[in-house]
């Protein structure tokens, strides 16, 4: 079906890295939920495959300070169904949980996901509204990328070449807070039209915290600055919400399809918004 | 390059020299002719193809085939021990489960790790479970039924 | 003595299935067999000015490439079509060439323009990546009424306007008067969307030569081999027919989409010689959706007249049918004999009038799909009496009441004589609108949906009461309105000498389940266990002929076949049982498995008679050995199954979401053999149904390439799509075939349709939404309800 390549099982990150190195046409299979879709469509066709799925050192759910550090090539499902990231990360939980099919979910890693950086992949809103990091190794060491600065654009992100993600890090969310990821998914693809995740915390009825990220509705990822401006400081109530659900994807270049025109996508945006930030408030 | 992968395919083991490229689909196709896994799409859409790897149903047709290197696979032609069919091969006969049969593998073992992980699934959780796996035959009405007549037996 | 007709006999044919042993073509593995890949037109329409295929020749396990002046140097034909309907004013049917390969021009994306053959499947794919095809892009002609419009671009040059031909059925006139002295006019402009079939196997041919024997075979995903066979033979290749073998093992759905002959059956066997080697041509899904002929897209202005009572006055529909770039096998019928023709409906609708200008466009051919036609007609008229109810504030099912045909069950009352050419067998269509009234608890339905409505949720019920003509065809009939074929059935049954029973049948199945159905109606007409039954179909150099599976037509037909040879084997039976018996065949009679002697306890079983048949030692002199019986069964009339679907929906206010809360349907299919396999047709059809209402549709862009070809793009209904699906029945048996039968196949399709949509529009009548053209996706609604509110 896809071109011939050749084929590395690495042995370890650092193997990996080395081999990514030699090979300017290597490209990285951990769950292969991306990579090998676009290979048997023959859209991608790199030299050499670097194996790094099975690798332990990238496979681990850990408690981390108040947060969890979850391992690049965890599955999505290990991640929907850890009591570990349903406690401390429960976007992240929530997103896993609806992304393509039990299937997908027993092979996709989220390290493979965020990397592709598919547009209207879940994982993205959910680490951009968790405050995650992204930890990268590469030739020149280990660097932590906050997720703001990761999704760059339509399949690229912050990641230089050579790099493997080896870790998701999700901090303490804050106390007394909730979360929620909604999501319109595509009949066909079940990726997200739009998705929505948001975390908010209240003191005495005033939203002390919130943010807001969509993924489906623009090139990449991206916290809804608007929203949360409008609801940061606020009473929060339904009405409340409603009002700031309002301005979501304001000054956006928002997606266009066959399934949902920009004019539409926005619309559920903004309905999105309004469901996700109710349940995340327990409204 | 070829490469040497080990697997235990339904109990027995393989060591087979194959090209990187080989899905893991059509190696049980065409290298050990088990085809009782079926392709139906290219992009991992319809679940055909979904057989378990190391207890977990994954698309076959979206692995290479090295990927399973030391890995244990069931297909659907190791589902029946002893010549008894499975609950869930029962449970699709019973309740006419199957018309054309070419998504029939696919859907049993979809269904068959639901069960795993839900010994008692509802209505809605097994249709949730089967979101992976078309059908163009039965309208899914009877899978339910065979699904739950399954968990059922199983109980 | 019924034992096994009527009750729910678990399918014969499952266990291979279950167990993974079934055989579907691309299962086949022949020595020394080879792999095709199709390098297909990335254009919609192109010239080919210059294909070079050297790069590709000298490829790594190449055997050899072939393009479409090979073939045409070769003699070969274009594939034919099977219907001719010629033009209005009497003109031939336009029938350009449809080349295997394309010589000179592509006509749609996905056009075969060369074949690669090599030792494995990714080699013949690495190859046909090095092929160099240089084309001179041209406009293409997409939309289905522009394309028939002045200054569109031409797919054939030779047909003017891209109408291949135009249709009427009924009196223009009639319908004329009766809308323009009517009450009142509901109209509505329906696109009937393109649809993809999408059976879940891809299509498989394979190609095998023997030398030897000067000999072909042929196994193809069909579901129809003796005419793929044929019409390969007789105008494709010029072969005789007894040197080739047709073969369709199993097939894993076909839902239309592979009764068709196509290219690839043709290359598979005509390279096969050339290189005298096996070839397998296997799609792959995104080949599919751009080879695969698709089904429905027409476009229609239909308008219903009626009197101050709410009678129906006058019908009249004019219809664009897109066929695509060339006239595939059965393309021509469908928009015309199969869809004009159920324009009465189930209603005494006493002037109609249709008219149908097909439409060459640079898409992928068009041609039957699951309904194939009757889809399209029970789409409009239901549309139209539901928003004629709501148009005129009439209760929808009070509405079809006053309009219902009366009773007649074709035997004490005559069939009903429609306006459409058609003559109903029998129907109680009242009946079913009853039961599924009674079913969904309507009273308490409007209740709920006004108590909804006061919270400002969007509630509603969509009615649809269908017919559908099956059982196809009294062969007599269709040759007049064109078919090139005819359509009756064959079955041979062959009594073993040991009582054991091999029937073989030209009805393919594919998921029907004919191997048990079949064996039931064997195993009770002869008395004996169904264990001693075996179906054989799917093979031409077994089964004398058949014409294949579709239509809703296997029992009807290739059922009433059977039956037709177990009279002749009870009959001659009887003469070799008389003779045992030392009795008068008069005063025989057959039950239970043997014969007896009216009045007495002398008897002799099924099994002595076969034994004796082929061991004749003491028999009836002048009668021949054997038992072994074959009958052609030629249809006197269609059948019409009737039903009543309704379907309750509620509508996302801020999504537009359709959701299916309740699914009722209430099928006439006559008398029913198994139960449990009708109930599992009709749950396919109405998913298949629901799928157009709210999923499906195949999108071209202006430069008619495919936008949603693959399964990322393309919806259809999943299982968590769907609620559990309440089924009813009534039974009004068939007269006029001696199983009382009139098939299952399509009825869930035919009707569930217009059920949804119906639903969907009753849910938000109220805000101001009159039509909502399908699939109803949450854009298509949201943007209704919005300019509704506007």
């Amino acid at each position: 079906m896809s071109s011939a390549f050749n084929y590395h099982r690495a042995a370890s990150v650092d193997d990996a890295l080395a081999v990514l190195g030699q090979h300017e046409d290597a490209a990285l299979l951990a769950g292969g939920h991306s990579l090998i879709p676009s290979l048997k469509l023959r859209l991608a066709a790199p030299g050499t495959l670097v194996d790094i799925g099975h690798l332990d050192e990238l496979n681990y759910i850990r408690q981390q300070g108040g947060g969890v550090a979850i391992g690049a090539a965890t599955t999505h499902h290990d991640v929907a169904t850890s009591t570990v990231v349903a406690g401390q990360a429960p976007l992240l939980a929530q997103a896993a949980a609806v992304i393509g099919d039990p299937q997908v979910r027993n092979m996709g890693t989220i390290g493979g996901s965020l990397a592709h950086a598919d547009p209207a992949a879940d994982y993205p809103a959910a680490v951009l509204a968790s405050g995650a990091h992204i930890v990268a190794r590469g030739p020149g060491g280990e660097r932590v990328i906050e997720a703001g600065d990761f999704f760059v654009d339509l399949f690229l992100t912050g990641l230089q070449p050579g790099e493997i993600i080896t870790e998701v890090r999700v901090p303490a969310q804050p106390p007394g807070s909730g979360a929620c990821y909604a999501k319109f998914p595509h009949p066909a693809s079940r990726f997200a039209v739009v998705g929505c995740a948001a975390v908010v915390a209240a003191n005495a009825g005033v939203c002390t915290d919130v943010r807001v990220a969509f993924t489906g509705v623009a090139n990449a990822a991206f916290r809804d600055a608007g929203v949360e401006g409008a609801l940061g400081g606020q009473p929060l109530t339904g009405a409340g919400i409603d009002a700031a659900s309002a301005v979501a994807a304001q000054g956006v270049e928002v997606l266009s399809d066959a399934f949902a025109g920009a004019d539409y996508r926005r619309h559920l945006a903004t309905v999105f918004a309004g469901r996700a930030l109710r349940s995340a408030a327990r409204l | 390059m070829s490469v040497s992968i080990n697997v235990t395919v339904n109990g027995r083991g393989y060591q087979e020299e194959v090209e990187p490229r080989l899905l893991l689909a059509d190696f049980l196709r065409d290298v050990l002719g088990l085809t009782g896994t079926h392709v139906g799409c290219d992009t991992s859409g319809c679940g055909a193809c979904t057989i378990i790897v190391d207890g977990k149903a994954v698309k076959s047709c979206t692995l290479l085939a090295v990927q399973a290197d030391g890995a244990d696979l069931t297909t659907i032609e190791g589902l029946a021990s002893n010549g008894a069919l499975h609950p869930l091969q029962e449970g699709f006969h019973e309740e006419h489960g199957l018309q054309c049969g070419f998504c029939t593998p696919g859907m049993i073992m979809a269904a068959w790790q639901l069960l795993e992980r839900n010994p008692n699934p509802s209505d809605a959780e097994i249709r949730h479970a089967l979101e992976g796996n078309f059908c163009r035959c039965t309208g899914y009405e009877n899978i339910v039924k065979s699904v739950r007549a399954a968990a059922g037996s199983a109980a | 003595m019924a034992k096994y007709i009527g009750q729910a006999v678990k399918r014969v044919e499952d266990r291979r299935f279950i167990t993974g042993k079934g055989r579907y073509t691309d299962d086949i593995k022949l020595p020394g067999m080879t792999y095709a890949a199709i390098v297909r037109s990335p254009h919609a329409h192109a010239t080919i000015n210059a294909i070079d295929t050297s790069r590709a020749l000298a490829a790594d396990g190449v055997v050899t490439a072939f393009v479409g002046q090979d073939l045409a140097d070769a003699g070969v034909g274009g594939l034919p079509c099977g219907w001719q309907v010629d033009f209005k004013n009497g003109d031939t049917m336009k029938e350009p060439p449809h080349p295997v390969l394309a010589v000179g021009k592509v006509r749609h994306v996905g056009d075969p323009v060369v074949i690669v053959i090599a030792e494995t499947r990714d080699q013949a794919q690495d190859a046909a990546e090095l092929v160099e095809v240089d084309y001179g892009i041209l406009p293409a002609a997409v939309d289905t009424v522009a394309s028939a419009g002045e200054g569109a671009p031409l797919v054939h040059d030779d047909v003017p306007r891209n109408v291949p031909f135009d249709w009427g059925l009924g009196d223009a006139d009639a319908a004329a008067a009766a809308l323009d002295s009517a009450a009142h006019v509901t109209t509505l402009e329906i696109t009937n969307q393109r649809l993809v079939a999408n059976a879940i196997e891809p299509r498989c041919a394979i190609g095998d030569y023997d030398s030897a024997r000067d000999h072909y075979t042929l196994y193809t995903s069909s579901q129809n081999p003796h005419v793929i066979r044929l019409l390969m033979t007789a105008f494709v290749l010029g072969l005789p027919e007894h040197k080739v073998r047709v073969v369709s093992p199993d097939v894993g759905g076909g839902f239309g989409s592979k009764i068709f002959h196509y290219a690839e059956e043709v290359l598979a066997i005509w390279c096969s010689r050339q290189i005298e080697r096996p070839v397998k041509w296997t799609a792959q899904r995104s080949e599919s959706f751009i080879s695969d002929a698709q089904g429905r897209d027409h476009v229609t202005k239909a308008e219903l007249g009626l009197d101050a009572d709410g009678n129906f006055t006058g019908l009249r529909v004019t219809t664009h049918a897109n066929v695509g770039a060339y006239l595939s096998t059965f393309s021509t019928c469908v928009p015309t004999y199969l869809y004009g023709t159920l324009l009465q409906g189930l209603y005494t609708t006493p002037a109609i009038y249709v008219d149908v200008t097909a439409v060459f466009t640079n898409t992928v051919p068009v041609d039957a799909l699951r309904g194939a036609g009757r889809p399209e007609a029970t789409y409009l008229l239901e549309r139209l009496v539901d928003t004629a109810a709501h148009e005129l504030g009439l209760d929808p099912g009070e509405l079809r009441r006053r309009n219902f045909i009366p009773p007649f069950d074709g035997v004490e009352q005559p069939g009903y004589q429609t306006q459409v050419a058609l003559q109903y067998d029998s129907g109680n269509y009242a009946g079913v609108l009853d039961k599924a009234l009674e079913m969904v608890g309507y009273d308490d339905f409007r209740e709920e949906q006004a108590a909804a409505r006061a919270e400002g949720r969007y509630l509603g019920i969509g009615f649809s009461t269908y017919i559908e003509a099956c059982g196809i065809a009294p062969s007599a009939v269709v040759g007049s309105l064109g078919a090139r074929a005819g359509l009756f059935e064959s079955a041979v049954v062959r009594v073993q000498p040991t009582g054991k029973v091999s029937v073989f049948v030209g009805s393919h199945s594919h998921g029907q389940g004919h191997e048990t159905t079949f064996s039931q109606v064997v195993a009770d007409q002869l008395g004996i266990p169904i264990e001693d039954v075996d179906i054989i179909h799917g093979d031409t150099d077994q089964v004398p002929f058949g014409m294949g599976t579709y239509g809703s037509r296997s029992l009807a037909v290739g059922g009433s076949a059977i039956v037709r040879s177990l009279d002749k084997v009870k009959e001659k039976g009887a003469k070799i049982a008389a003779h045992l018996l030392e009795a008068s065949e008069d005063d025989l009679e057959y039950a239970g498995g043997k014969w007896t002697v009216r009045g007495t306890d002398k008897s002799i079983g099924f099994g002595d008679v076969a034994l004796t048949a082929y061991v004749p030692h003491n028999y009836p002199e002048g009668l021949e050995p054997g038992l072994d019986f074959t009958s052609f069964y030629d249809p006197a009339n269609f059948t019409f199954p009737f039903g009543a679907h309704l379907c309750i929906v509620e509508v996302c206010a801020d999504t537009g979401k359709v959701t299916l809360k309740r699914f009722v349907a209430v099928d006439d299919v006559g008398n029913v053999i198994n139960p449990q396999i009708v109930e599992g047709q009709v749950h396919g059809g109405v998913c298949h149904g629901i799928g157009q209402a709210l999923l499906e549709g195949a999108i071209y862009d202006g430069d008619g390439q495919l936008v949603n070809g693959s399964y990322m793009d393309y919806a259809m209904p999943r299982a968590d799509d769907l609620p559990a699906l309440e089924l009813g029945r009534t039974v009004t048996p068939c007269p006029h075939n001696p199983l009382g039968a009139k098939g299952a196949g399509e009825a869930g399709t035919i009707g569930a349709t217009p059920a949804v949509v119906n639903a969907a529009v009753d849910a938000l009548w109220h805000v101001g939404v009159r039509d909502l053209p399908m699939p109803l996706t949450p854009q298509t609604v949201w943007q209704a309800i919005q300019q509704a509110g506007s």
